[in-house]
């Protein structure tokens, strides 16, 4: 094969997108640091982490009570969502006749494409006063926050989970059938061990999802900055924060709302470095 | 033991089908609860006419404008980048050093929340380059957002392209350059396009990054430099700040309408017309 100039070209051309398109990663952890870092110095970074009070106007900056709330919130949506998730991918994998799945992923799609201010506004006009009526307390709550992420992570959860089932060599299954087992059975002790770290992955997914989520627990959690003492109590996020008072911040305030947003960063990639990794060592195996 | 093996056996299939039936089922109920109140606000012109008094009356003719401008600029740019660097990473590369950086840092990218993209973006385009909130901040923002999906089934659908296609194009002396445009993009066109429609998808729903980028005015943009509020926006600001249920209703209806229209029907069309 030859190659010619204009295959040099080509390829120059090919490898400048290419690093543009990755630039955007290094770009936008640049401009978030310098933006958010500062603040954090003045505070100094334990108060700023620990600190138990967000008080923008008197330059209090803690965001104790919202790591804390980012933190319930997501453990509820993981707690309610999971389980469902991973039953409706080894439903969608072993069980769903095939009519049934055809119509299940398109279903899947549309529901991982709805905007999340929808999702959000459900959740306010429907489960939040289901919520007060039923259980007490505000409605506006991290139950009713979970509840809405557990809906929004169920297509991560499932498309991730279903992905690693079917990947699986066909003699796994054949194998375990060939020795006595029963389908369940195959499933049970073959199938789901064998995609383990595709399902680990799925979650890891599904929690940064959560974490990340923010127009639609804007309207169902509160906002309180104050430590909840019940799952029925309002919470504010690392998120919510952000996005309820950038519109109006400015000087030190908006510093240190890119400066929450260094602390979801940090918490994010961490989260997607963990399961890159997962999901690499599977490939290597 | 066996007996109960069995009925743990039928729990478990109960359990499961459950779960599946539910899935449909809070979908089905959550699309139908917006959909029952929205449709009857969706007229001509609900369409047509501007939002008068903060959007409590008229239509939302400026936030569906605001919506196709900015979706438009977002996938103009990320569309080039996100192809180009799929080709890159499938067709120039082996697997070593450089794709491994790429791949990481896309599938870093993809996992970063949207309201990260959207402080981003204000610093970046509203600030710093002076673009101020306008429908170009805006879908510069998207793009970079966007730009993950594109090049994953971008990459995933050049690589499905048979090896057999480009060795046939070799041995009848085409170069490189060549087989890529004239051999591997056609036959990659299909995946290609089912990517950028779900970055569509994603742009037409995103809230957070757009609030803080494009900003959220009511008036018609006439150019990329003016401000604007896409329909995602428009519903959010009615919902919360009560201004109008019923108008945030139809908005959240057309939104729905939309993003199962492009699903559904592009990627049927796609199917049909693209190889």
């Amino acid at each position: 094969m030859k190659k010619t100039f204009k295959d040099k070209l080509s390829e120059r051309i090919f490898l400048a997108l290419a690093l543009s398109s990755i630039s955007a990663l290094a770009l936008i952890t640049v401009f978030i640091i310098i933006q958010g870092a500062p603040i954090i110095g003045s505070v100094g970074i334990f108060n700023f982490i620990f600190g138990m009070t967000w008080a923008p106007s008197q330059g209090e900056f803690g965001i104790f009570p919202m790591i804390v709330g980012t933190l319930a919130v997501t453990l509820g949506a993981m707690v309610l969502g999971v389980p469902i998730g991973i039953c409706s991918a080894v439903f969608l994998a072993e069980f769903a006749p095939v009519p049934v799945r055809n119509m299940f992923r398109p279903a899947i799609q549309l529901l991982a494409g709805i905007p999340s201010v929808v999702y959000g506004f459900w959740g306010l006009i429907f489960i939040v006063p289901l919520i007060r009526d039923y259980l007490g307390g505000p409605g506006l709550s991290i139950l009713a926050g979970s509840i809405v992420l557990a809906i929004m992570i169920l297509p991560t959860v499932i498309s991730i989970t279903e992905v690693s089932i079917i990947a699986l060599p066909r003699t796994y299954k054949e194998g375990a059938l060939a020795l006595g087992m029963s389908h369940w059975q195959a499933i049970y002790s073959v199938q789901l061990p064998a995609a383990k770290s595709g399902i680990v992955a799925a979650v890891i997914l599904g929690t940064g999802r959560a974490i990340g989520e923010t127009m639609a627990v804007i309207m169902v959690l509160g906002n309180a900055p104050a430590l909840p003492r019940s799952i029925l109590d309002p919470v504010r996020t690392l998120t919510t924060n952000i996005g309820i008072e950038m519109g109006y911040a400015t000087g030190d305030h908006r510093q240190a709302l890119f400066a929450t947003g260094i602390v979801l960063f940090i918490l994010i990639m961490t989260l997607n470095i963990t399961a890159q990794y997962i999901t690499r060592k599977k490939k290597q195996k | 033991m066996k007996l109960s093996t069995r009925s743990g056996e039928r729990i478990a299939k109960i359990l499961i089908w459950t779960a599946a039936v539910f899935v449909l089922a809070v979908l089905l109920f959550i699309i139908i609860y917006i959909l029952a109140r929205g449709i009857p606000v969706i007229s001509w012109s609900f369409l047509t006419e501007m939002p008068r008094s903060m959007g409590r009356e008229g239509g939302i003719a400026s936030a569906v404008v605001g919506t196709l401008l900015v979706t438009t600029v977002a996938i103009l740019i990320a569309a080039p980048f996100g192809i180009g660097t799929a080709f890159y990473l499938a067709e120039y590369t082996k697997e070593g050093v450089i794709t491994r950086i790429i791949r990481f840092c896309a599938e870093s990218l993809a996992g970063i929340p949207s309201i990260v993209y959207g402080l981003f973006g204000f610093i970046f385009f509203v600030i710093y380059l002076n673009l101020g909130w306008s429908v170009l901040s805006g879908g510069l923002t998207l793009a970079f957002m966007i730009l993950p999906t594109i090049i994953r089934t971008s990459e995933e659908a050049i690589l499905a392209v048979p090896k057999i296609y480009r060795e046939v194009s070799f041995s009848l002396s085409a170069t490189k350059t060549q087989t890529i445009f004239k051999v591997v993009l056609p036959s990659a066109l299909r995946g290609i396009a089912n990517g950028i429609i779900l970055g569509l998808g994603r742009c037409i729903a995103e809230t957070a990054a757009v609030m803080l980028t494009a900003g959220s005015a009511l008036r018609m943009a006439f150019s990329l430099f003016d401000s604007t509020r896409t329909m995602a926006v428009h519903f959010y600001i009615l919902a919360v700040e009560g201004i109008s249920m019923e108008n945030a209703y139809g908005t959240a209806a057309l939104l729905i309408i939309l993003i199962f229209l492009i699903n559904v029907v592009f990627n049927a069309l796609v199917n049909r017309f693209v190889r």
